[in-house]
């Protein structure tokens, strides 16, 4: 068991680094990002001078030695946009990203985790159409998309919820919703798919002939081992949340990581927007690893084999 | 699948097969699947719409009118039968410029789901064909990818070097690939072990050789249906960046920016948001209805799924 953890843990690592290296190489190679900084209507000096200032004269190993050297000391280099330490002002808004990512998964499982399950129960019945036509309009709709709505829909005709800002848990009501409504449709259909496979093991007829029925059969027997692909699928929907709430922050104006990637993007901030990849990235290499250890934890098929 | 695969499932799946080729069960299976009629209609359709869309279009896309800007659809009070969906905030025809939209759409979703389609082939058949370390390097790789936050990375690289639609198509292509490497990556592993690949380098074929006429003609109809949803996902993947002001650049007509340009004005004149996003999801809806019936029709077994 150990022993699977600690090579999990050595290939996520790598797997972190790998990433920061390739943002690194195509945030930098793909382009120059002195030109970035520096507009489109600036004449060569001041690229120059831009150049000499950031040190983005230097040889790209160089550059990138030194951008890992300071990231092992927790230091990401300093916004060109807001001349701040990166690692500050990205400390300063993870709050609001990590409840926002963290309420709608919340969202993801009220919705998707019984609405599978019921379609599970009752194959091909109306409610089985009902989920499937859920996932397959859920994933079709684009997600700014269904943020205007709600803010059409809440803003004007149904005041119920305050459509921007991150002041109180009201606040996060509908961000949470539409971002996790993206991830309805993935954990719905295995949840399905894994209990139905699940109620047809000998074991839940042994269970069924035992006189279990109905939730106690549901919640001893079919659910827990049905969970098991869920589980990995949510801990990397939670990572994927991350990346998402660039859109979700910035319709809803919540002041998180999402709005600052969006925010250092336009004002060509290449420090900030490197530690945001790399965040990102971290966060689904670690959701991914927790997935892993809790599957091999709870299925002793994955450990031993 | 393979096509034995096919074949042998159709037999079974129908009874009067005795005079039938596998071509006629195909399409007999295709045409009775109502998601896919649906799907396909709809992408049909829309297809047709892109390519007659100087027929169709009742304006100029691009012709400003001050004096009419922002007229409200047909239905609505004030609509006038001279511009049936209204007009947006330059004046400009909204029908027109959503019948020149499907254009932008379809290049993007074709344009980028072929580029993820040689990318992740390529990788997929090389690392299920010949295993060992070059499926080792494919894997990680592969995780690698799958650890990077595409839209921030997409919306970087687009804004760095600079947005058109070439470069929209060739990025959000570069960041597509990893389902398709997934999928031929386990079919080629499947594949490879049968007898007729045996036959076939008994009788001399290199490793070349297999791969071209044994592996992938055997891999078409898996690619077909990922080429399909992955059309959906890039056109989404189009859609956002262009929302988020790193895509598509005014005055070109894509829908989701003229979600963005429609927001301004989103409280009291709703359907400037809400006509675009309604064609966004009858395209998406269709390319992954089509893709469901291929799954379907050519693999029995992935009917759950």
């Amino acid at each position: 068991m150990l022993r699977y953890i600690a090579l999990r843990a050595v290939l996520a690592i790598l797997v972190a680094f790998t990433v920061s290296l390739a943002a690194f190489l195509l945030l930098n190679v793909a382009t120059d990002p002195a030109h970035a900084i520096a507009g489109e209507d600036a004449t060569p000096d001041v690229v120059e001078a831009i150049r000499a200032r950031y040190g983005l004269d230097r040889p790209l190993p160089v550059r990138y030695a030194d951008w890992l050297g300071g990231v092992v000391r927790g230091d990401f280099g300093e916004s060109y946009y807001w001349h701040k330490p990166v690692a500050e002002l990205v400390a300063d808004r993870a709050d609001e990203t990590i409840t926002l990512a963290l309420s709608a998964l919340a969202v993801t499982i009220a919705i998707a985790v019984p609405l599978g399950a019921l379609a599970a129960l009752n194959p091909n019945s109306w409610i089985d159409r009902f989920a499937l036509g859920v996932a397959v309009s859920a994933q079709a709709v684009p997600n700014f998309w269904l943020g205007l709505i709600m803010i059409i829909l809440f803003g004007v005709t149904f005041p119920i919820f305050p459509v921007s800002g991150d002041d109180t848990w009201r606040h996060f009501v509908l961000p949470a919703f539409v971002l996790g409504a993206s991830s309805v449709p993935a954990v719905m259909r295995l949840t399905r798919t894994g209990l139905i496979e699940v109620m047809g093991a000998d074991y839940i007829r042994t269970a069924r002939s035992k006189g279990f029925r109905g939730w106690q059969l549901l919640r001893r027997h079919a659910l827990r081992n049905a969970m098991l692909p869920v589980i990995s699928v949510l801990a990397v929907q939670l990572g994927q949340k991350f990346g998402g709430s660039v859109i979700t922050e910035s319709i809803f104006a919540i002041n998180g990581l999402g709005r600052l990637a969006l925010e250092s993007i336009l004002g060509a901030d290449i420090p900030t927007v490197q530690m945001l990849i790399f965040v990102f990235a971290i966060v689904f290499v670690v959701m991914n690893l927790i997935a892993d250890i809790l599957n091999a934890a709870l299925d002793p098929r994955i450990r031993i084999g | 699948m393979t096509d034995t695969d096919i074949t042998l499932a159709a037999v079974e799946a129908e009874h009067d097969t005795d005079t039938l080729t596998p071509g006629q069960i195909f399409r007999r299976r295709m045409f009775g699947h109502t998601g896919f009629l649906i799907g396909a209609g709809l992408i049909g359709l829309i297809v047709l719409i892109a390519i007659f869309a100087p027929l169709l279009a009742p304006h100029d896309p691009f012709a400003q009118s001050l004096s009419s800007r922002m007229l409200p659809p047909i239905w609505s009070e004030g609509g006038s039968p001279d511009h049936l969906l209204g007009t947006d905030q330059n004046g400009r025809d909204y029908l027109s410029r959503l019948i020149y939209g499907t254009r932008v759409s379809i290049t993007i979703g074709i344009g980028a789901a072929t580029i993820g389609l040689l990318i992740g082939v390529t990788l997929g058949v090389l690392a299920g064909y010949f295993g060992g370390w070059a499926d080792h390097a494919i894997s990680f790789l592969l995780t690698a990818q799958l650890a990077l936050p595409g839209l921030l990375l997409a919306m970087a690289l687009v804004f760095i070097i600079g947005p058109s639609i070439w470069v929209v198509i060739g990025i959000v292509g570069v960041l597509h690939w990893t389902y398709y490497l997934v999928v031929t990556r386990a079919a080629t592993q499947r594949i490879r072990n049968l007898d007729f690949v045996a036959a076939a380098a008994a009788s001399g074929a290199g490793a070349r050789q297999i791969l071209w006429h044994e592996i992938l003609p055997n891999l078409m109809s898996s690619i077909i249906v990922i080429f399909t949803f992955e059309l959906g996902i890039a056109i989404l993947a189009e859609s956002s960046l262009s929302f988020l002001g790193v895509g598509i650049q005014p005055p070109t007509p894509s829908w989701g920016l003229m979600i963005a340009e429609g927001k301004q004005a989103m409280f009291y004149r709703p359907w400037l948001v809400i006509l675009p996003g309604i064609c966004l999801f009858l395209l998406v809806i269709g390319a992954n209805l089509m893709g469901d019936g291929l799954r379907d029709v050519t693999s029995p077994e992935g009917r759950d799924g």
